[in-house]
């Protein structure tokens, strides 16, 4: 009596929790399904159609011909190059300025509350308040630059040679406080214990930071590499708002803003299908990236305790 | 030489005192044991003589310099930390090599120090693991090659051994014991643990919310407590306690405990007289207390401990306070529930002044 | 998680100690010259980053020509105060702000409620392709926006929410983000509470909202942080589904500004000043919550 009785009751339970677990997932599969695998996979596929000159007409199917007219012209390899360079002016100093920043907040003073709070403070600007601040900065109507002697005709944001650094230290700024408290994050998990030990051992402060935090705090630095390289890659508004991608025309053409020029077209007509291609482009680039990131730099990164 | 010194030294945090007005003196290659319970700044005194912690007031001397401006890394001496604060992204020969490379020694003068190192504890075939890798005696004994290998004039250990299993505290302990010998170097030890205290130590300094308490030989320390605290601090199971009323019957002294009067020898009966004191706790150790049909002290047997070699007897007084004796496990126990009469054994009362909880015959 | 509840905990005390205290330098005197040195080279640092700070706020209250001045002017004398309201009012802050605030009031929402109840089944139930679907749900965090902009535009447009605050919001409810960190929590919550419970007759819902969402406090306000900042973050999908001024976020809405006041250098700070305080009054309210969905990955890698 007792089998019969209990059998069907259990089996439903499994169902029921299942069902359960299910239902749970569903809005999160939902929201994912629709608008991130869906667009994925639509996106190769939308690659392969060209939109007309005109308006109104209906796309061109060209095939792959599209992929490989895109990806190898020259202000595809001009993009990558501007993005690179992008990436390599923002995140390695960015993280260095981020670790000084974390140093020096990082002593037994009293107040010291306060000047964290204040390196963290730029967390609070979005992109467009601090490409904003720095945009009119940098306008050669406000004079502050020429008073510190950084003149230059053109004037620096409409300078070809100088517009990209522009936006890579507005980039850097905007960053500091995301960068101080990763790094601050990454000192504190050292133990004190291990830097006295090295002090008692006869190492002076330099000899301290290179034997015994530096190494034991390459995970933070990895993780921060990594994650600001992916949105080194992904920036766009502050391309938007300081250069449109210019000043004269592509010096500052990162591969969103190509991708964004494609889509809402500033000369050329919109086309949908080279802005597809650009994208699966900047994924396989920045996954590329990644991957070769964790393997050259994991071997240096010291893990556990 | 190894000698370091407190002269009034006193360490605050805030408003917290951590060390008030410590004066000591560790001998050159002397094993010096600072003994106390947690908070009561016996590591704040080690890591001032580290460096790591500068003196509010009053200087410190190692040698015959005082190195209260002197930095950690410049003094001549080396630390065994709790965590053993070991290098975890180093193998253990860098690990034990860290010390001199700060200091510049060449290469070839590094290894056959390391090597030394390695030999007297034992590490040679784990120079080239990590510290995860290594079990929690391993780890010890490569925080300790790390101290030894620079020869410094003085060694610090921040309760080296809290962290091992009991076993291989004993065992450590020991070995601890032995290396001083061989090094013939001066050891502060902080530890909270009184058995580490007894067995290691040449002289214990005992402290308490940062005063010192009593400093000397272990059997000193044991024999003549200098306060209450160190009376009960000391000895394991801790002195029994009790208080009493004195008793003037002409020229003889007694003290007035629950369940009858304890007389008291000259020597006490006349520092009592000096202090004219009308109450007293008297102190008597568990192993000098006999258990009998006779003796001045009623009790009734509450609870019988046995630890194989001996017997602990819990023994219940007419008030209530309860008393520890210690037997030796021959002959039968008593029963529990039993009245009994306690006795101390001749010589072994200890009294204590109740309001400065000193000890009243210096 | 234990590591990044330590960091949010004493992040903002470490180092403030009052039990701190100064190791033995050099002599009494050079050593209150050390410190001083330390607090100089802060100050000069502090300065430094707040530098566009302060100068946006000096600017804002300038008249334009005192801008565009050499020397530039360091201390306003003749604070304008009006170009705050005439941001406000020109600018249409008002509105933007409203805008930004429900849109990231929705999605932060959102993604706080969807992320708890992923991350309750991941937990603790059990069902068939539970490990391939967590996958796929970490699989989310790999897809670059940019990939997915074409096609959300053509269906968001499908929906006929185009320049609606659905379709600003829509597409982030989810966050495979926030499912991963929210079963990292929840996993700790300890069996014995998950057997009492089951004991004392709870249903999931009960369990959730009374044992598993107030353990798992933390990482649910550090994930409120992380989507929040998210949300009133976006620049380019606000900027390509809003087509006018009634749903335009405060973050396009600033571009907007920049344009129309041209002349109007101040106005421009001002609006940028009005656009930050939000953020910053949150951020400094929230700060250990900040901090810990910030270094939830970062500190043990």
């Amino acid at each position: 009596m007792r089998g019969t009785a209990l059998r069907p009751r259990r089996y439903s339970r499994r169902v029921r929790e299942a069902g359960l677990g299910y239902l749970l997932l569903a809005p999160s599969i939902a929201v994912f399904a629709v608008f991130i695998f869906y667009p994925f996979f639509k996106n190769f596929y939308l690659g392969l159609y060209r939109n007309p000159f005109f308006p109104g007409q209906p796309r061109r199917w060209v095939g792959f011909e599209q992929y490989s007219d895109v990806l190898t012209s020259s202000e595809f390899a001009k993009s990558v190059r501007i993005t690179v360079l992008f990436a390599l002016y923002t995140v390695p100093l960015g993280i260095a300025l981020g670790l000084a920043l974390a140093l020096a907040a990082h002593q037994r003073l009293r107040g010291i509350a306060i000047y964290r709070t204040i390196f963290s403070s730029t967390i609070a600007t979005s992109v467009a308040v601090a490409s904003v601040i720095f945009g009119t900065l940098l306008n050669p109507r406000v004079g502050l630059l020429p008073w510190i002697g950084l003149e230059s005709t053109p004037p620096i944001l409409e300078n070809p040679t100088w517009a990209l650094l522009a936006v890579s230290v507005t980039t850097i700024w905007q960053n500091l406080g995301l960068s101080f408290i990763l790094m601050s994050a990454g000192l504190q998990a050292i133990p004190d214990d291990l830097l006295e030990a090295a002090h008692v051992d006869g190492a002076g402060a330099w000899s301290r930071f290179r034997n015994v935090t530096l190494p034991l705090l390459s995970p933070t630095i990895f993780f921060a590499v990594i994650v600001g390289s992916i949105f080194a890659f992904q920036s766009f508004g502050q391309i938007d708002l300081l250069t449109r991608g210019g000043p004269l025309g592509d010096e500052t053409n990162v591969l969103t803003y190509f991708i964004y020029r494609q889509l809402r077209g500033t000369e050329q007509v919109p086309d949908e299908g080279v802005a597809a291609v650009l994208a699966i482009a900047l994924f396989a680039i920045t996954l590329l990236l990644t991957v070769i990131q964790i393997r050259v730099l994991e071997r240096r990164v010291f893990y556990g305790r | 030489m190894g000698r370091v010194a407190f002269s009034s030294v006193t360490k605050r945090f805030g408003d917290v005192t951590a060390v008030d007005d410590l004066t000591l003196e560790v001998r050159d290659r002397e094993f010096l044991v600072l003994l106390g319970p947690s908070g009561c700044g016996k590591s704040t005194a080690l890591r001032m003589v580290a460096g790591l912690d500068a003196p509010t007031e009053g200087f410190i001397e190692i040698g015959d310099r005082p190195v209260n401006d002197v930095e950690a890394k410049d003094r001549d001496v080396a630390m065994v930390f709790q965590s053993y604060a070991l290098y975890p992204h180093m193998t253990v020969r860098r690990n034990i090599e860290f010390p001199l490379r700060s200091r510049k020694v060449a290469k070839a003068e590094r290894d056959k120090l390391v090597a030394d190192a390695a030999g007297i504890l034992g590490l040679a075939p784990l120079l080239e693991r990590r510290p995860a890798q290594l079990s929690g005696g391993q780890r010890q004994r490569v925080a300790l090659a790390r101290a030894i290998v620079r020869r410094p004039q003085a060694f610090l250990m921040d309760e080296p051994l809290s962290n091992l299993d009991a076993k291989l505290r004993t065992q450590t302990r020991a070995e601890l014991v032995e290396l001083h010998r061989r090094l013939e170097a001066t050891v502060i030890y902080v530890t909270h643990d009184q058995v580490e205290a007894m067995t290691m130590g040449d002289r214990i300094a005992i402290l308490d919310e940062g005063v010192l308490q009593q400093v000397g030989a272990p059997q000193e320390v044991y024999d003549r407590p200098a306060n209450l605290f160190v009376a009960r601090f000391v000895g394991n199971p801790p002195m029994n306690t009790v208080g009493g009323q004195v008793v003037r019957d002409g020229a003889e002294r007694h003290v007035a405990l629950p369940g009858g009067d304890v007389p008291l020898p000259p020597a006490q009966a006349k520092a009592i007289d000096r202090v004219a004191l009308q109450s007293v706790v008297v102190g008597f150790r568990p192993e000098h207390v006999t258990v009998g049909v006779d003796g001045p002290l009623a009790a009734t047997v509450t609870v019988i401990e046995s630890l194989g070699h001996e017997r602990h007897l819990v023994c219940r007084l007419t008030d209530g306070q309860m008393v520890i004796a210690r037997q030796p496990a021959d002959g039968p126990a008593p029963d529990v529930e039993r009245e009994v009469r306690l006795g101390v054994d001749d010589g072994r009362l200890h009294v204590f002044d109740p309001l400065t909880e000193e000890r009243l015959d210096r | 998680m234990a590591v990044d509840q330590a960091a949010g905990r004493d992040f903002w005390s470490a180092g403030d100690r009052s039990r701190a205290s100064r190791p033995p330098g050099s002599g009494r005197a050079s050593r209150v010259l050390k410190t001083a040195g330390r607090y100089a080279l802060l100050t000069v640092l502090a300065a430094i980053v707040l530098f566009p700070i302060y100068i946006a706020i000096v600017n804002a209250l300038l008249k334009p020509d005192q801008i565009a001045g050499e020397p530039p002017t360091f201390v306003p004398t003749d604070p304008q105060w009006h170009t705050f309201p005439d941001a406000w009012d020109g600018g249409h802050l008002g509105v933007y702000l409203r805008n930004s605030a429900i849109v990231t009031a929705f999605i932060t929402l959102g993604q706080v409620v969807t992320a708890i109840l992923a991350a309750y089944a991941f937990a603790f139930l059990e069902f068939p392709f539970k490990r391939t679907l967590f996958v796929t749900f970490l699989a989310t965090l790999m897809v670059p926006f940019e990939v997915t902009i074409v096609t959300n535009l053509a269906t968001v447009d499908s929906f006929g929410w185009l320049n609606t605050y659905q379709g600003l919001a829509v597409p982030f409810l989810a966050t495979g983000f926030g499912a991963f960190l929210l079963r990292q929590a929840f996993l700790q919550v300890p069996r014995d509470l998950q057997d009492a419970a089951a004991m004392d007759g709870y249903g999931h819902l009960r369990f959730l909202t009374r044992v598993a969402v107030p353990l798992a406090r933390p990482a649910v306000a550090a994930l409120a942080v992380f989507s929040f900042l998210g949300a009133w973050n976006q620049y380019l999908w606000p900027l390509l589904v809003t087509e006018d001024d009634r749903l335009r976020t405060v973050q396009i809405g600033l571009k907007q500004l920049r344009q129309t006041s041209l002349d109007q250098v101040n106005v421009t700070f001002a609006g940028v000043l009005i656009a930050a305080a939000p953020l910053a009054i949150l951020l400094i309210v929230f700060q250990k919550q900040l901090v810990r969905g910030l270094t939830a990955g970062a500190v043990k890698g």
